[in-house]
C-alpha cells in the first residue's frame, strides 16, 4: 500500500463516477472548499466525467484567494524594510497587494525568501542574527500547527529575531456563512480532507444538523473526490443530512489531539476579513496575547494599514457559488489572471482564473 | 489548502529538542516534525504538509475503503453481464 | 458530459502582476513572461526573418549557398555543480543541442566567461574539463573565447555565455512551425530529471533524491534519426518551462493542436514524488538532455527503433499526436480520459502548500 496510486486507478474511478450516475435522480449542487481538491478536480478533468446532474462549485478554499489586500500590503510594508528577510510559502508571492507584489519587492533587492516549511524559516532566523526574519503565516487548520510550532520553537530556542504575520482562516465559520445566505445553492459539501486530518469533523455536525446539509470528508486523490461525491449524492438522494468520513484512513471524528493542544497553545479565536466576502466572525485564529512579541503586525507597527477592494468586484458572490464569473462585468476585461481585481483571479484554483482560461480556449 | 503527501518514515531522531523523522516519498527524501504524531513508528506511514506529519495513515481503514471500492467495481460489472446475457 | 477542457498551468506563478517596467525572476523562467520580453521589447528593434521563425538557432543562407545555424545561450546555473553535471557541460551541451534542433551538425563553440572575483581557480579548473569532455563527445570545438571579471557579490560565481555555429543541408527544413496534423510526438527519455536535481543541489527546499541531471549532447542521437528519416518535422529540447513550453510553442508556431497522453510520459518515480511533495507538475520542468521530436506517422517505428539504439534515446517513447484543433494549444489526455488544456508556464516556478 503506497497510498497513492491505489487511489488513481482508472477502473475504480470509473465504476464509482458509473454508480453516481446510477443513484442520482435529479440535479445536486456540491461544493468543495479546499484549494487542494479544486485542483485535483480540474487537473484530472474529474467534472467532465461526472453525470451531468452533479454540479460542482468550487468554494473559498484557498488561503491565497481569501487573505484580505490589506494583509498583503502589511506583508508587502515589512518585506520592504531593510534588514528584513521576508520568508513564505510559494502560493503567497503571486497575490497583488494594492501597489506592488513581493515579485517587484524582490526586484528592489527586498530579502525574500521561499521557505518549504515554517521550521526552515525559523532557521533563516538562527542564521542570520543581525536581521529580522518574517514568516508569513498564511493557512486554514492544516498548516496551523506546523506555523505555530515555529513560536514554540523560538520560545524554546530563544529566537528573537523571528516574527509571524498572521493570516489563519477556519473553514466551518466559512461554510456557515454560504449556507446562511439567502441566495445560498449549495446543497452538498465535500469537507477538506487534511482540515479534518488535524481538527476531526465533531464541528461539522452540528452544520449539519443546523442547515439540515450533508457534509461528506473527502480526501484528495481522484478516486477519494468521487468517493466524497457518491456518499454526498447518496445522502442527498435519500434526504439524510448526515456528515460521513470517505477518508477514513487519514481522518478521525476527533482528529489530531497533538496538534490541536500546540494550536491552542498559541492561537485564539478571533474575526478574520476573507477577501471578496467580508468579516466572518469567529472564522480566524490570531496569537494569545501572551505570543504577542512574535507578532510581525506589532513588531513593524504595520497594524494600522488599510486598503479598498476593487468596487467592481464579485468575487465574494463567486466563492459562494451565487454567480458565475462570466456573469462579472468586469471579467475579462478589467479583470484578468495578469491584472486580477479580486480574489478568485488571483489564485490558480480560483474560480475565475479557472474561468479565464477556458473562455481563452473557446473563444479561439 | 492542504498539499499533504504520503511519506513511509525510515528513521526517527531529536533535534533541537523536536521529534523528527526522515520520510521517504518513492526516492525522494526529506526531513518532517512528528511531534504531531507521537506514536509513528519506523516504517509507518505518515501524510506531511509543509514538513510536518499531520497524521498517520491506516492500513486496515485504507484496506477497507479500497475493498468497498473493488466491491462497486465487481457490483456494476455483474450487473452488466447480466443485463448483457 | 461537460464540454469545457479545465486548464491546468501547474505549479506557477499563474497568474504574476503585469510587470512592465522592471525586470523580475519571473522573466527568465523560459514560460509566457520571458515569451512577451522577447516579443514586445527584442522583436521590434532587432527584426529580421531568422531571428522571428523563433527556433532554437537562426537559420541563414550566405551567398554562396551554404546554409548556418547559429545559437547563443547564457548559462547561469546555481550551483555550479551538482549531480550529474555542471555549468561547463551544460554551456557546451545546451548550444550544440540548439543548434542540432534545426538539424544543423554543429561545428564551433564561443565561450566567453564572466567571473566573481573570488571564485576559486580550482573551481574555474574543474569547469574548464568539464566543457572539454563534453566538446570531445559532442565533436565541436571552441575557437574564440572572452573573460571577464566582476566584483564579489556579482555573477553567482560564474556565468557562461556560449555561442555555436553549425551547417545545415540545403534541405533540411526542421523548424517549429513544420509540425503537421497526424504527426506523432516523441520524447527522447524521462522528464523532469534535470530541474529537480539542480532544485535539490541548491538545498533551500531540503529534499534528497539519488537522481543525475540529465544534461548529454544530443547531436548524434540526431544524425541517426536524420539518417533513416526526412519526415521529422520538428526538433525541440525542453529545457526551461519544460515540456508543456516546447509543445505550447510548437502548437502556436505551426498552428496546430497537440494531444498528449499522460499514461505515456515518462518520469522516474523520484521526480513524480519530488513533484508532489512541491506541488510541482512535471511537464513544467526543465531537461537538458531530451529531445521533442514531431514526425509524420509513417516513420515513427524507424525513428523509435534507432533511436532506442543509440545514446541518450534508449527510453524514448511516442507520448502525443498532432491535430488540426483546437489550434495553438496543447492538451492533456489524462489516465482518467477526461482531457485538460496545458497552459504556459506563465511566471517563475512556486512550490505551494494548497
Amino acid at each position: 500500500m503506497k497510498y497513492l496510486s491505489e487511489y488513481r486507478d482508472a477502473e475504480l474511478v470509473h465504476s464509482t463516477i458509473k454508480k453516481i450516475g446510477d443513484t442520482v435522480s435529479q440535479p445536486w449542487t456540491i461544493m468543495e472548499i479546499c484549494g487542494g481538491q479544486t485542483h485535483s478536480i480540474i487537473r484530472n478533468g474529474l467534472d467532465q466525467l461526472l453525470p451531468d446532474e452533479i454540479e460542482l462549485v468550487h468554494g473559498p478554499g484557498c488561503p491565497v484567494c481569501v487573505t484580505p489586500l490589506e494583509l498583503i500590503d502589511k506583508a508587502l510594508a515589512i518585506a520592504s524594510q531593510p534588514d528584513v528577510i521576508f520568508t513564505s510559502y510559494g502560493d503567497m508571492l503571486r497575490v497583488p497587494g494594492s501597489e506592488a507584489d513581493l515579485f517587484s519587492i524582490r526586484a528592489q533587492g527586498g530579502d525574500i525568501r521561499v521557505v518549504y516549511s515554517p521550521l526552515d524559516a525559523l532557521k533563516i532566523a538562527q542564521e542570520n542574527p543581525d536581521k529580522e526574519v518574517v514568516f508569513f503565516a498564511i493557512g486554514f487548520e492544516t498548516t496551523a500547527p506546523a506555523n505555530v510550532m515555529s513560536i514554540l520553537q523560538a520560545e524554546q530556542l530563544h529566537i528573537n529575531n523571528f516574527t509571524i504575520l498572521v493570516s489563519h482562516v477556519r473553514v466551518p465559520q466559512a461554510i456557515e456563512v454560504i449556507l446562511g445566505s439567502p441566495n445560498n445553492r449549495v446543497q452538498g459539501f465535500l469537507a477538506a480532507g487534511h482540515v479534518c486530518a488535524v481538527m476531526g469533523y465533531w464541528e461539522y455536525l452540528l452544520i449539519a444538523e443546523k442547515y439540515q446539509i450533508p457534509i461528506t470528508v473527502t480526501g484528495f486523490e481522484p478516486l477519494d473526490i468521487v468517493q466524497g461525491i457518491l456518499n454526498t449524492v447518496e445522502s442527498l438522494e435519500s434526504g439524510e443530512p448526515v456528515v460521513k468520513n470517505a477518508y477514513i484512513r487519514a481522518v478521525t471524528e476527533q482528529g489530531n489531539q497533538a496538534a490541536q493542544e500546540t494550536i491552542n497553545k498559541v492561537f485564539e479565536s478571533c474575526d478574520r476579513k476573507w477577501r471578496g466576502i467580508g468579516v466572518i466572525p469567529g472564522s480566524g485564529w490570531r496569537l494569545k496575547p501572551a505570543y504577542s512579541a512574535y507578532d510581525a503586525e506589532l513588531r513593524f507597527n504595520v497594524q494600522t494599514i488599510q486598503a479598498e477592494e476593487s468596487p467592481l468586484c464579485i468575487s465574494g458572490l463567486v466563492l459562494q457559488g451565487i454567480k458565475k464569473p462570466a456573469e462579472c462585468e468586469a471579467f475579462g476585461t478589467l479583470c484578468s489572471p495578469e491584472n486580477p481585481l479580486g480574489a478568485t483571479m488571483v489564485s490558480d484554483e480560483g474560480a475565475c482564473a479557472a474561468y479565464y482560461r477556458y473562455r481563452n480556449h473557446n473563444s479561439r | 489548502m492542504c498539499l499533504g503527501v504520503p511519506g513511509k518514515i525510515i528513521e526517527i531522531y531529536q533535534k533541537q529538542g523536536l521529534t523528527m523523522a526522515k520520510v521517504d516519498f518513492s526516492g525522494v527524501t526529506r526531513e518532517a516534525c512528528i511531534e504531531h504524531v507521537p506514536e509513528a513508528k519506523v516504517g509507518d506511514y505518515a501524510v506531511i504538509h509543509v514538513g510536518f506529519a499531520i497524521s498517520l495513515l491506516s492500513e486496515e481503514e485504507a484496506l477497507q475503503s479500497m475493498e468497498l471500492l473493488r466491491e462497486i467495481l465487481e457490483a456494476g460489472e455483474e450487473l452488466r453481464d447480466e443485463t448483457s446475457s | 458530459m461537460k464540454k469545457e477542457l479545465p486548464s491546468l498551468e501547474g505549479p506557477v506563478c499563474a497568474l504574476p502582476r503585469s510587470h512592465k517596467d522592471k525586470i523580475v525572476l519571473g522573466h527568465g523562467s523560459g514560460g509566457k513572461m520571458m515569451a512577451d520580453l522577447i516579443r514586445d521589447t527584442f522583436y521590434p528593434p532587432l527584426s529580421n526573418p531568422a531571428l522571428l521563425a523563433g527556433n532554437d538557432a537562426g537559420v541563414v543562407q550566405l551567398a554562396n549557398g551554404t546554409r548556418l545555424a547559429v545559437s547563443t545561450d547564457a548559462h547561469v546555473v546555481s550551483p555550479l555543480f551538482f549531480r550529474g553535471g555542471d555549468i561547463g557541460k551544460l554551456a557546451v551541451c545546451g548550444t550544440v543541442n540548439d543548434v542540432a534542433m534545426v538539424g544543423a551538425k554543429p561545428l564551433y563553440l564561443t565561450a566567453s566567461f564572466i567571473l566573481e572575483e573570488g571564485l576559486e581557480l580550482s573551481v574555474l579548473d574543474n569547469v574548464v574539463q568539464s566543457m572539454k569532455s563534453a566538446a570531445e563527445e559532442a565533436g565541436v570545438e571552441i575557437i574564440s573565447g572572452d573573460t571577464k571579471v566582476v566584483a564579489h557579490g556579482e555573477a553567482d560565481g560564474l556565468y557562461i555565455s556560449t555561442t555555436g555555429v553549425g551547417m545545415l543541408d540545403p534541405d533540411l527544413n526542421i523548424g517549429g512551425a513544420e509540425a503537421k496534423p497526424g504527426d506523432l510526438v516523441i520524447i527522447s527519455g524521462t522528464i523532469g530529471d534535470h530541474g529537480i536535481v539542480v532544485l535539490e543541489a541548491r538545498g533551500e527546499l531540503g529534499f534528497e533524491t539519488n537522481l543525475k541531471s540529465d544534461i548529454a549532447p544530443l547531436n548524434h542521437l540526431i544524425t541517426a534519426m536524420l539518417n533513416v528519416s526526412n519526415s521529422i518535422h520538428v526538433l525541440r529540447d525542453p529545457t526551461r518551462g519544460g515540456v508543456a513550453t516546447a509543445l505550447n510553442e510548437i502548437s502556436k508556431q505551426s498552428g496546430v493542436g497537440i494531444i498528449l497522453d499522460e499514461n505515456s510520459l515518462p518520469i522516474q518515480p523520484a521526480v513524480s514524488a519530488a513533484c508532489e511533495m512541491l506541488g510541482f507538475d512535471p511537464l513544467y520542468i526543465a531537461n537538458e538532455g531530451k529531445l521533442l521530436a514531431v514526425i509524420s506517422g509513417k516513420d515513427v517505428e524507424k525513428v523509435l527503433d534507432v533511436m532506442k539504439k543509440t545514446r541518450y534515446g534508449e527510453n524514448a517513447v511516442v507520448i502525443g499526436e498532432v491535430v488540426d484543433s483546437p489550434r495553438g494549444r496543447l492538451l492533456l489526455k489524462t489516465g482518467l480520459g477526461s482531457t485538460r488544456i496545458v497552459d504556459v508556464l506563465a511566471g517563475e516556478m512556486l512550490p505551494r502548500i494548497c
